[in-house]
């Protein structure tokens, strides 16, 4: 049988800001069989969605295919018209794009946009496309499949959002999808259930697809073959298992071992136990919007909260977005000031803005940042931006300032020569050092790292994780490392905060998160994250997961359990309306939960 | 995962909550009576601005209107007559009354009724106003569009450098040039225009041709250049791409899937450029010598004539705000995340 | 591996940052700008006629080589008139925008970094006086206190100080909500080395595009108050005033009234070729 899909030596250019064309494909050749999921994985910069979109005949402004024959069922792409290439997109090609809530155009209902491709392409008359749409949203477990394509996009989910557009690329029956990081964007507890209903579509269809991701995880689960890039052009191409296995090319070695860090050194166990916490959160209440009469704000995003971190020790605290691990991060530096509660360092009472904070309280907790990008000034220099706050907490100037400039950037195994830079000239995982250097200046006891690593490339934020490590060990300093993703927090924390809709619901050691009983949302969390093996996707059973899916957070003012909608093992009548307990289980971990030991035992049980 | 579903009953759905439609109309009602609030409470503060910038004048008007020889008594009886005599938020008040029944006051020059002066200029001004909007608004449009759609070709290029030429330059060399041009090179209009005199249809237009053809060049020029830049800037979402890859044709991603997300962009596209009109008209009038509202305002603020110069310039102001509310509304309107929470 | 391998092997060469370069159309309209504002220093000293001179015996004169613009409704030369009207077009509408954008962009860049109650205060006061049409609030305020270089340049600082402040407050708040000046915030950093530290470098490029739109608003507004003859007053006269001195003239299509405006057309339409075309950071667009 011919591939559905043949690509030879294909050449795309991009134009850069100085107008000079650069090659972000170079020389890439592969086939697509029928009925295949063929996956073209790599980090940002690969040229992968490129390629994606070449199939359909299409570049992104800026860019343009240089060479190469793209043949699609037996039809040169490269060679067809504007007229021809509309009339194969979104009939014989599909695409299912990243950002769901940016794909559906906020000036029409759903469901118009769903069934538009079958008639611009006149595949079949508008009622026919309609009911094919509502029996594809009940395929895709969509709630309320008759009703929801009368709504906008911003009246439903974004998990929801991504099934949607899978039914628009479904609904004309096309020979090829592309789906594009179709979960990236998406909270893992969220991703699971749109990969099960994505493979579980696939497969009953036999479509042929391209899935495109950065993530080996996520592949191993849908595709049947992986393609690795890099820098624009194919290291290996291989079936799914064997890469996953035995991998041929370092780099495609590299990227499997980034994808399950190994636990770097933790704290010391002696200092641990006998030293006073560096940092004490007690009962929090923090948010946004106008404070009412008690001084609650009117959004509370932290809701009775509380930590302690041990000096030289790191605290890690997961949740999904919206969870309310950024707030604690900016109202422990003082950037939003909390309504209630207290932050103590060293025992000593904090100020809750960091505008009445004196220099030597502001001097030992030190904040980093997700983005590397917006963290650096651009129009300042490196040298500049390290030499700040030496000037501000040491009074180091001149020649001073200097050398110790030159010995941050060498603590964080950056050159010296850095310092005559500006951050439009460095890597994002250089910005993320500078940025580190630049807390490291003040000296700190504590040091926030919000996201640090989330929005780099795998195998470069498994550097910066390295290196956190090795500075914990040669400095002393704690941190409070705040992340989505529960691997990196694994690979680095010595104490886990699970933390969901502002409530914290689970904290133990890190050994803990592997022993049950487990909090029920703890349980979802950890069982939701892919693993790096074929089939695990198929392993998992069903039955929670539905319930997990659908449900969402509730946030209020009320000591209930915020989990209470997505919760498989809740009681009605009591956690919803009762303040939730504080429970310390036999383990070592502390649980917020209605629930006892014995209960969670036996309900996890088979 | 191993936990097991303890009740039977699925919770309430996230898509099934929220709120009912009544909610939904109020809250709709109540963001458009707010925004009418707001237009009133900044016409009250217009008025306030107008009112106090106008009686700032330094000096006696009493005294300077009737001149040095005037009696004492003269001034004394003027001054009652203006209400100088009272404190200025009395004056304030009163001036404000007289607004709203119809009743601005006197002309300080020659003593007649404000309301009758700007009685005999308004129709010109609004025949004027109404010819040229009618003439721009469905060509600037057309053409903002149009160039937004085939952005990049000679059309698009050729309107881009014409029409950044007009917004740069002052109206009066648009005006000068198009006399010259038009009446003084071609002699197809009468370079002054009268529109007291109006007996045919044709005189009509050669009497119109030409301020209708200044005034509309340079609106076009500002409107289509605000259409295509809202129409440009939407065709950038990702939502847009999407319907490229669905295998959308170029005026299928235009009119289905830009244009209404670009309603409230555009509606203020045409409120701003409207409101220029009313204002705008002056160089305009000036040139042709066209008896309107405009040339009224600046004739009185040659002369001082206070009165005039109040009542003129708030209906200037109400007329202006009244177009930006609209466009407001139509925003609101067209934004299906106001109009469905 | 270990980090260092990572650094060099895993992530892309950096870029080296490259000196912009000026596009043709940029050169030209910054030509013409340095032209005219050259003018305006030395314009009475290059005109080859004195300004109330009467050079040519003809009113409304062709061009020739005494006097290369024409001459006017008295027989004056075109040219000197316009090269002396420089320091009045140019200089009312310059003083009028750096007032303006001085007062504007401070308070605009200061409700940005102060938020709350400060910024709410600063915006509706602003917002209100953005609703007066900006040729209605000049006639206002000329009927009131009567024509004068110092009221010129007051009215049209008034008239564009409130849309400085949005400009720069709405720019100001974008590059304060960045992480850079959070951290800044969070070093215990004070309100005025945010400003000139942290924002102020960060939006240059666009204020700057904004200051020179706001000047060419200026020109056109002061010129039209002029052609009305409600803005400079004689003996002394910018562009729009020679273009109203001359109008008589118009029905024979005379050089005197043409040559004023295409001057004013000449310094608009040179500015916005400046900016539309100024490379890299100083685009309005930013670094991209």
């Amino acid at each position: 049988m011919a591939p559905l899909v043949k690509v030879e030596n294909l050449h795309v250019t991009a134009r850069d800001d100085c107008g000079r064309n650069l090659a972000i494909v170079k020389d890439v050749s592969f086939t697509v069989e029928p009925g295949e999921v063929v996956a073209l994985i790599g980090e940002s910069g690969s040229g992968k969605t490129t390629i994606a979109l070449s199939l359909m005949g299409y570049t992104r402004a800026g860019s343009r295919i240089v060479g190469g024959n793209i043949t699609f069922d037996g039809r040169e792409v490269l060679a067809m018209s504007q007229r021809e290439l509309a009339s194969l997109r979104g009939r014989d090609i599909a695409y299912v794009p990243q950002s769901a809530a940016a794909s559906f155009n906020p000036a029409r209902p759903l469901l118009k946009q769903v069934i538009e491709s079958s008639q611009i392409h006149r595949v079949m008359p508008l009622a026919a496309a309609e009911a094919k749409a509502v029996a594809l949203f009940r395929e895709l477990v969509l709630p309320n499949p008759e009703k929801v394509g009368e709504r906008y996009p911003h009246q439903v989910s974004g998990g929801q959002l991504q099934r949607l557009l899978a039914a628009m690329a479904l609904v004309t029956e096309p020979k090829l999808v592309i789906f594009d990081e179709p979960t990236t964007a998406l909270d893992v507890t969220t991703q699971i259930e749109v990969l099960r209903v994505f493979k579980k579509a696939i497969k009953e269809r036999g479509t042929t697809a391209v899935y495109v991701s950065h993530d080996l995880a996520v592949v191993a689960q849908m595709a049947d073959r992986i393609i690795v890039l890099r820098e624009g052009s194919i290291r290996e191409v291989d079936a799914t298992g064997l890469i996953l296995s035995s991998p041929k090319n370092d780099y495609t070695k590299s990227l499997l071992a980034a994808a399950e860090p190994q636990v770097r050194a933790a704290a010391p166990a002696t200092t641990q136990q006998t030293a006073p916490p560096v940092l004490e959160v007690r009962s929090v209440i923090a948010g946004y919007g106008t404070a009412d009469r008690d001084g609650i704000p009117a959004v509370p995003v932290l809701r009775d909260f509380s930590l302690a971190i041990k000096p030289g020790s790191t605290l890690g605290v997961i949740g999904e977005s919206g969870c309310g691990k950024s707030t604690l991060a900016r109202v422990i530096a003082g950037l939003l000031p909390a309504a209630r509660g207290e932050v103590k360092l060293h025992g000593m009472p904090l100020p809750r803005s960091a505008a009445e904070r004196t220099r030597e309280q502001l001097r030992r907790i030190q904040i980093v940042f997700q983005m590397a990008d917006t963290a650096l000034n651009p129009a300042r220099p490196i040298g500049r931006i390290l030499g700040r706050p030496l000037e501000f907490y040491h009074g180091f100037f001149g020649d001073k300032r200097r050398r110790r400039v030159a010995e941050l950037l060498d603590m964080v195994r950056l050159p010296a020569t850095m310092a005559e830079r500006y951050p439009s000239e460095i890597s994002g995982g250089q910005k993320q050092r500078v940025n580190l250097a630049r807390a490291l200046a003040a000296e700190p006891s504590l040091i926030l790292c919000d996201e640090v690593t989330s929005a780099l490339d795998t195998v470069v934020g498994a550097a910066i994780l390295d290196l956190l490590a090795e500075l914990q060990r040669e400095l002393g300093v704690a941190y409070l490392f705040i992340s989505h993703d529960l691997s990196t927090v694994k690979a680095v924390c010595d104490e886990v905060m699970i933390l969901y809709a502002g409530q914290m619901m689970e904290h133990g050691s890190r050994g803990a998160l592997h022993q049950r009983p487990l909090h029920p949302y703890s349980d979802l969390l950890i069982s939701s994250v892919p693993e790096l093996r074929q089939g695990w996707l198929d392993g998992i059973s069903d039955k929670c997961l539905k319930e997990a899916a659908v449900g969402a957070a509730r946030s209020g003012r009320g000591e209930a359990c915020s989990f209470f909608e997505r919760c498989p093992v809740r009681i009605p009548g009591r956690c919803d309306v009762e303040p939730t307990p504080l429970r310390h289980l036999s383990k070592g971990a502390d649980i917020r939960c209605q629930r006892t030991e014995e209960e969670l035992v036996e309900l996890t049980a088979q | 995962m191993t936990v097991v579903t303890a009740s039977s009953e699925g919770p309430p759905r996230a898509s099934e909550r929220g709120t009912g439609t009544a909610d939904m109309k109020t809250a709709l009602v109540g963001l458009l009576a707010s925004r009418i609030a707001i237009a009133f409470l900044t016409l009250g503060f217009v008025s306030v601005a107008v009112f106090v910038g106008t009686e700032i004048l330094p000096g006696d008007v009493a005294a300077a209107v009737l001149g040095q020889n005037a009696t004492p008594e003269a001034v004394a009886g003027l001054r009652h007559a203006l209400h100088l005599d009272q404190p200025a938020y009395m004056r304030y008040f009163l001036w404000l009354v007289g607004l709203l029944s119809g009743d601005p006051g006197r002309s300080l020059v020659n003593n007649l009724p404000v309301a009758g002066l700007i009685a005999s200029r308004l129709p010109n001004s609004l025949m004027l106003a109404g010819v040229t909007a009618a003439v721009s608004v469905p060509i600037a449009l057309t053409l903002g569009i149009a160039s937004a759609i085939w952005r990049g070709s000679l059309l698009d290029r050729v309107a881009n450098l014409l029409t950044m030429s007009v917004v740069a330059v002052p109206e009066f060399l648009v005006a000068t040039l198009c006399v010259i041009i038009f009446a003084v090179h071609l002699r197809w209009f009468p370079a002054l225009s009268y529109a007291d005199r109006i007996v045919s249809f044709a005189q009509f237009f050669r009497l119109f041709a030409l301020p209708v053809f200044t005034l509309s060049c340079v609106m076009i020029a500002q409107m289509m250049r605000l259409t295509r830049a809202a129409v440009v800037d939407t065709l950038r979402s990702p939502y847009i791409e999407m319907a490229v890859l669905k295998g959308a044709r170029p005026m299928r991603i235009v009119l289905t899937h830009a244009l209404p997300n670009t309603i409230g962009p555009i509606a203020n596209a045409v409120a701003l450029s409207l409101s220029y009109l009313l204002g705008g008209t002056i160089i305009v009038e000036i040139i042709f010598n066209y008896p309107g509202l405009a040339r009224l305002l600046v004739d009185a603020v040659s002369t001082r004539d206070m009165p005039l110069v109040q009542a003129c310039v708030m209906m200037f102001c109400s007329a202006y705000l009244f177009l930006v509310m609209l466009a407001d509304i139509a925003g609101i309107l067209s934004n299906p995340r106001l109009r469905y929470r | 591996m270990s980090a260092d391998q990572t650094i060099i092997a895993v992530e892309s060469p950096a870029q080296r940052r490259r000196r912009p370069r000026l596009p043709f159309a940029g050169i030209i309209g910054g030509s013409i700008v340095a032209f005219w504002v050259v003018m305006t220093i030395i314009g009475p000293y290059v005109a080859p006629h004195d300004v109330g001179a009467l050079v040519d015996d003809d009113v409304f004169g062709h061009m020739r080589w005494a006097v290369p613009l024409g001459s006017d409704f008295l027989g004056r030369d075109v040219m000197s008139r316009i090269l002396v009207g420089a320091r009045y077009t140019v200089g009312v509408a310059a003083a009028a925008t750096v007032l303006a954008v001085l007062i504007g962009g401070t308070l605009g860049m200061l409700a940005a970094v102060s938020r709350g109650a400060v910024d709410m205060a600063l915006s509706r006061f602003f917002d209100a006086l953005i609703s007066i049409p900006s040729k209605m609030a000049a006639l206002v305020i000329i009927a009131a206190l009567g024509s004068s270089i110092p009221v010129l340049v007051g009215t049209a600082a008034m008239i564009y100080t409130p849309g400085a402040f949005r400009i720069w407050r709405a720019l100001a708040i974008n590059v304060n909500t960045l992480d850079f000046v959070e951290v800044a915030r969070a070093r215990g950093e004070g309100t005025g080395y945010l400003i000139r530290q942290e924002i102020l470098p960060n939006i240059a490029g666009p204020v700057l595009t904004d200051f020179g739109l706001r000047f060419v608003f200026a020109v056109l507004i002061l010129s039209s108050l002029s052609f009305l003859g409600l803005g400079v007053q004689p003996p002394d006269a910018d562009w729009g005033s020679l273009a109203r001195e001359n109008i008589t003239g118009l029905a024979d299509g005379a050089l005197a009234v043409v040559m004023p405006a295409a001057a004013i057309a000449s310094l608009t339409i040179g500015v916005n070729l400046l900016i539309d075309n100024l490379p890299g950071r100083w685009s309005s667009s930013g670094e991209h």
